[in-house]
């Protein structure tokens, strides 16, 4: 077997601290202040060290020597929380960014399905932009011109191939895109998420699009944190956790490692205090987790499994008419529900008027709720009428993995953001 | 299904790159393709949903040249060159100088406008600057009839060294154009002030180009520092082969064009050397 794929203790260094820092200008001082700066920052920007030169620049390893080999014709998979270093290897094996340290060598075009409509223009059509977005990705334009017919079949939209895409849904828009991206052929294909694209039968078609690459003996890079799409495509899996590799099976045995281990400082937002505006006095946010069942703190929960949400906060006056409590989304951005602590009346009572102190306030979210994919909680803690304390919309995300939920005999995705086990009854009336 | 065509594949070796990363002009050539594509997209969307479409091509160096006509020519009274008449002794400098500005601003921005493209995909990306860049010929072009016109208007001919002259002429605004744009671009990409700082670059670049003068008003001692300017070298260079002035080719004219072609050697190797880091800090 050739090697189609040789990764060698590849690391990669970014710079966090100084560049991440925003531009926050709240007062006129502040504007103030930043102006007359300017000359020590143009200093330091010159000597390079860094945009704002404020803080020091501190650094972190988002890959930290990885080494593997990938044989032609495999579809591996690669799992992860987020900030794993899932999408650095991607982007390094795509030639996108480089490698700090360690090489790779590849056998072969690499195409990426990172970049589902990168390139697309609004103002021109679907035609036009199938020739520019088969450009971008690396398509001759003879290669492009023989594969349009299959390209806007597959993309289910051939009559409005003349229309500017502005005019298109944005299922539309993603087919398209997708449509362009999956007739590519590379000998290494590149799929980050791409199931979160369209509808589900769409994601149908494109996993069905993935099974023929893999089939015609192309070698392909899965990311997903869709655990049973990843059982689905692949036969062998990669872990990373804090940019390293610290598994490598058969998929089965990669999956039920990662969705059992070592994920606990995930599933956590911690809110330093400088992160929490002034204007939040006196409420502080100090974390919110996610617990399964044992109790430990998980990025990836079982839809077959209750889970615990916690919110941990400081008050640093007595509030009264305090509600704490959390809204659920689907990544998507439709709202699931939102709940309060003292939704309750009589829970209200007791705890609507708190003195200072720390508080923890801990819900369930009971098994058989959740449908498969990735779930955005939000926060919120409020005086009703008067004055919202904390509020942010997205303060942790986690996934759902669906084995064993109703229904999974079937190897099909469901849609709503909920799957939950009904009690049917089935009567023969003839 | 489709058949894949079997061929042995290209091995690439990714590695940190050290040192002074060469050109490789060679991967640039591989991707024309992208570069003509991108060509027509910014053609092809540029005027959309305006009213007055490629007009807009023509009417900003038309008004330009009447506004210089009536400020520079009738209120300062400037003296052109042979008395050529005012209005076109300033078209024949806004033609150039328009495509010049044009290019600049529109090619700063191509990375940072482009930035899904940058972040998400593998692609030289020289080729950005360089279709902004390009693009702008075809505005140019446009206003080129409106040159004719006038010419024919005031009963000028040109000479014949035109024929060869203005394409060189053209190329060596591109030459500019496109080193200044690389730096420019690159810089732009970690700091946000070229957006703040080109229109100011390009106003006071126009006082030092003889566009509403004639570089003839510089006196002699100082015409070799003035040429420094590479786009006093593609104005006169314009002149003289539209309209005879004597501005052709000379120590002047070698200085500009040397300098263009230094400020296009450095940028391409700054832009190279940079381009590593575009994903990372866009």
């Amino acid at each position: 077997m050739t090697i189609a794929i040789s990764v060698n203790n590849l690391s990669k260094r970014y710079k966090i601290g100084a560049a991440q820092q925003k531009f926050q200008y709240n007062m006129f001082r502040d504007v103030l202040m930043d102006t007359l700066m300017t000359p020590v920052r143009v200093y330091r920007a010159l000597r390079g060290q860094g945009m704002r030169g404020t803080t020091a620049t501190s650094t972190i390893w988002a890959l930290k020597d990885i080494s593997f080999d990938l044989e032609e014709g495999k579809v591996l998979g690669i799992v992860g929380r987020n900030g794993a270093g899932k999408s650095t290897l991607l982007k390094i094996l795509s030639r996108i960014t480089e490698p700090t340290e360690g090489t790779v060598t590849v056998r072969g075009r690499v195409g990426s399905l990172l970049e589902v409509g990168t390139g697309f223009h609004p103002e021109l059509t679907g035609r036009e932009n199938i020739y520019m977005n088969g450009a971008i990705l690396g398509m001759k334009r003879a290669e492009i011109d023989r594969k349009f017919d299959e390209i806007v079949e597959f993309s289910e939209v051939a009559q409005f191939i003349d229309t500017p895409v502005k005019r298109y849904s944005s299922g539309m828009y993603l087919r398209l895109a997708f449509a362009v991206a999956a007739h590519l052929e590379p000998e290494i294909l590149v799929v980050d998420e791409v199931l979160a694209v369209g509808d589900a039968d769409f994601q149908k078609k494109c996993l069905g699009k993935m099974g023929d690459v893999a089939q015609q003996g192309r070698t392909v890079l899965f990311v997903s944190h869709n655990m049973s799409a990843i059982l689905r495509l692949t036969q062998e899996a990669i872990v990373l956790k804090k940019g390293q590799l610290i598994k490598r099976a058969p998929t089965p045995e990669a999956v039920d490692f990662y969705l059992s281990s070592g994920q606990a400082e995930s599933g956590q937002r911690i809110w330093e205090a400088e992160e929490v505006p002034a204007a939040s006095q006196p409420f502080r946010p100090l974390a919110i987790r996610i617990k399964d069942r044992s109790g430990n703190v998980v990025d990836t929960i079982r839809s077959t499994e209750p889970l615990t949400v916690e919110w941990e906060y400081q008050l640093d006056a007595p509030i009264t008419a305090l509600r704490v409590g959390i809204y659920l989304s689907t990544m998507r951005g439709e709202y699931v529900f939102t709940s309060f602590d003292t939704d309750d009346a009589r829970q209200y009572e007791q705890f609507g008027a708190r003195a200072a102190g720390r508080y923890i306030s801990r819900c369930e979210i009971p098994a058989d709720f959740f449908n498969e994919g990735r779930y955005a909680l939000g926060v919120n803690a409020s005086s009703f009428g008067v004055k919202r304390y904390f509020m942010d919309e997205n303060a942790l995300s986690f996934n759902v993995d669906i084995s064993g939920a109703p229904g999974t005999q079937w190897p099909e995705p469901r849609v709503g953001p909920v799957r939950p086990r009904l009690d049917w009854k089935i009567e023969k009336i003839d | 299904m489709t058949e894949i065509v079997k061929h042995e594949p290209t091995t690439i070796y990714i590695k940190p790159s050290t040192g002074f990363a060469a050109l490789n002009l060679k991967d640039l050539w591989t991707y024309r393709e992208l570069v003509y594509f991108m060509i027509w997209r910014d053609v092809k969307v540029r005027y959309k949903q305006t009213m007055l479409g490629a007009a807009w091509a023509i009417i900003q160096p038309v008004l330009t040249m009447i506004v210089f006509t009536f400020l520079f020519g009738r209120i300062a009274k400037l003296p052109t060159d042979n008395n050529i008449p005012y209005p076109i002794f300033s078209y024949a400098a806004l033609l150039p100088w328009g495509m010049f500005v044009g290019a600049l601003n529109q090619a700063s921005r191509s990375l940072t406008s482009n930035q899904n493209m940058v972040t998400k995909i593998y692609f030289p990306r020289l080729v950005l600057p360089l279709a902004s860049i390009l693009s702008g010929l075809v505005d140019f072009v446009i206003a080129f009839v409106i040159l004719i016109g006038l010419m024919i208007y005031y009963g000028l001919t040109p000479s014949p060294n035109a024929i060869w002259a203005l394409p060189l002429f053209l190329l060596l605004t591109v030459v500019t154009a496109l080193g200044v744009a690389l730096w420019l671009s690159a810089i732009n990409v970690q700091y946000r002030d070229v957006n703040y700082a080109l229109p100011f670059l390009t106003q006071f670049w126009l006082f030092i180009t003889p566009v509403a003068y004639s570089s003839n008003l510089i006196s002699e001692k100082w015409q070799l520092v003035y040429s420094l300017n590479p786009m006093a070298g593609v104005v006169n260079g314009f002149r003289w082969a539209l309209l005879g002035t004597n501005t052709g080719p000379g120590p002047e004219m070698a200085v500009s064009v040397l300098i263009s072609v230094v400020i296009l050697i450095g940028g391409l190797f700054y832009f190279r050397n940079m381009e590593k880091t575009f994903a990372d800090t866009i």
